[in-house]
């Protein structure tokens, strides 16, 4: 078993094919979108294959130390920002093959027009803790 | 009148005979299953204030009453509930075939590896969904829902049919691999339920596993620093290795090998084996690990093993015969990277080798080994 992160961009990302803003689709379409992402994450729990999804709102800020004694510095946000995460899936299955499949799964949730978005999204392996054992 | 704690690994030793006594009498095995995860429950709570003079025959007692409340309880199943209570009493048999029968059927072929090795851990190891689910870092519901799916998909499979063993190693190697995760020592828990296997048949590669795992698991406390970072076999302090569990893998595994029938288990143990047998890293017989390996590619034609074999290769023949051999394999085979700066550094070729563990360190599958070879990286680049 391997953990795998799907990444959806709000930015940085190609072109999707069916490529209209979400603002732009009418409440229907909205609402079969949700009801798709709803039921792709419900089918993973039924599978045994879901970890955890979260979404991430457009903006946030860059914060580093500034040295002891001193509360830490912020700047941003920027939204010149080239690349933008939206949010992620976490899913634990077999192979990367079916982190794949499930990927283009998620990839054609509907869009406008009730048509799939055939978004790209970033798949992504996690590093696991420690080593298998091999001699 | 203080109680006294039940031993867990003792009570769950008794869960594939209880399981099996209950299948035995008539039950569906997913109900069953159930039925005994509750009866550990209660085992636990009530035996430290009166512990029964016959564990196994209270677990069955208890599981089977559970079983029935189970049974009644789902309407659905009512007709089915009758087929049960008609059922002859049972028997006094339930033996070591119907624990191997338990094994075959959750390392069924049907199943994925993981479905696999879920199951094993609850339905013969005894375990709660709860730590199967910590050990593996999923959620417990979406553990539940796999347990409960590998149930439904064994369910039709026939219980007197012989199963494929392979499968049942396997999964047992998987287990053993994940290590020590989460409260559950998988890799203990392992080495419990392939002696338990070992109990229940005959076969060499069992034997085989079981000294793989205990010669592995000898060099455990040696392998890791507190802080979870890896030492490497040559750096390893030797005191530390338990050498009870080597001279029991040993003795394991020659009893296994003048049997004559080599299997890739016996092999890895073998060589296993040649490590422990060294009292210090110089000592290793590198051309000895050198033919194991030949072995183990003529059994397996595994890339892995060529990659090790060719490591092995650099440690009994010299560092230019170690990458002679590397330079035939696929240089994206995991690890490849690691091997070749390792066979550089052995050959005095200080910054090839350091610029190789900096490329190998990003190529990493874990953790502790990209920290490992970070440090090698920036070792070798501070101080040569």
């Amino acid at each position: 078993m391997a953990k795998y992160l799907f990444l959806k961009h709000y930015r940085g990302a190609p072109a999707s094919v069916n490529d209209v803003p979400m603002d732009q689709w009418t409440p229907d379409e909205v609402q079969a979108h949700i009801q798709y992402m709803n039921d792709f994450a419900k089918r993973l729990q039924q599978n045994g294959e879901y970890v955890d999804s979260q979404a991430l709102t457009p903006e946030g800020a860059w914060v580093r130390s500034d040295g002891d004694g001193k509360p830490p510095v912020t700047d941003g946000p920027f939204a010149e920002t080239k690349d933008l995460i939206a949010g992620w899936m976490i899913i634990d299955v077999d192979s990367y093959e079916r982190a794949v499949e499930l990927a283009g799964e998620l990839s054609a949730a509907p869009g406008a027009g009730g048509k799939p978005i055939h978004e790209w999204l970033e798949v992504r392996s996690f590093l696991t803790a420690g080593p298998k054992f091999t001699d | 009148m203080a109680a006294d704690a039940v031993d867990d690994a003792q009570l769950r030793d008794l869960i594939p005979g209880v399981l099996a006594a209950l299948v035995h009498r008539g039950a569906d095995f997913a109900t069953a299953e159930d039925a005994v995860q509750e009866a550990l429950i209660r085992a636990v709570e009530t035996w430290p204030n009166q512990h029964p003079d016959d564990p196994k025959g209270w677990l069955i007692t208890t599981a089977w009453r559970r079983f029935l409340d189970l049974t009644r309880s789902d309407v659905a199943r009512h007709r089915r509930e009758q087929e049960v209570f008609d059922e002859p009493p049972p028997g006094p048999t339930e033996a070591a075939d119907d624990t191997l029968q338990l094994y075959f059927l959750c390392a069924h072929p049907s199943l994925t590896s993981a479905s696999a090795v879920a199951l094993t851990l609850r339905a013969v190891g005894g375990l709660t969904t709860r730590q199967i689910a910590q050990a593996y870092l999923v959620p417990e519901t979406t553990m539940a829902q796999r347990i409960s799916r590998a149930k439904r998909t064994v369910s039709d499979v026939r219980l007197d049919r012989p199963g494929d063993l392979r499968t049942v190693l396997r999964t047992l190697y998987l287990v053993f691999n994940e290590g020590y995760s989460g409260d559950v020592d998988l890799a203990a828990e392992a080495i419990r339920l392939t002696r338990q296997l070992a109990a229940t048949t005959d076969d060499v590669e069992v034997s085989g596993l079981l000294a793989l795992f205990l010669l592995h698991h000898a060099r455990r406390v040696a392998r890791q620093r507190a802080d979870g970072s890896l030492v490497p076999l040559a750096e390893q302090d030797r005191s530390l290795w338990r050498r009870d569990l080597i001279a029991e893998g040993v003795a394991i595994l020659q009893a296994a090998l003048a049997r004559d029938r080599l299997g890739e288990y016996q092999a890895q143990a073998a060589i296993a084996a040649l490590h422990a047998d060294a009292q210090s890293a110089d000592e290793t017989d590198w051309v000895q690990i050198v033919e194991w390996y030949d072995e183990l590619v003529a059994l397996t034609d595994s890339p892995i093993v060529r990659l090790n074999r060719a490591v092995a290769v650099g440690e009994a023949d010299g560092p230019r015969a170690g990458l002679a051999a590397l330079s035939e394999l696929d240089p994206t085979l995991p690890r490849y990277t690691a091997s070749v700066a390792y066979l550089h550094e052995r050959a005095g070729e200080i910054v090839t080798a350091a610029e190789l563990y900096a490329e190998a360190a990003t190529q990493a599958q874990n953790l502790a080994e990209r920290d490992h070879l970070t440090l090698k990286a920036a070792t070798l680049r501070h101080w040569g």
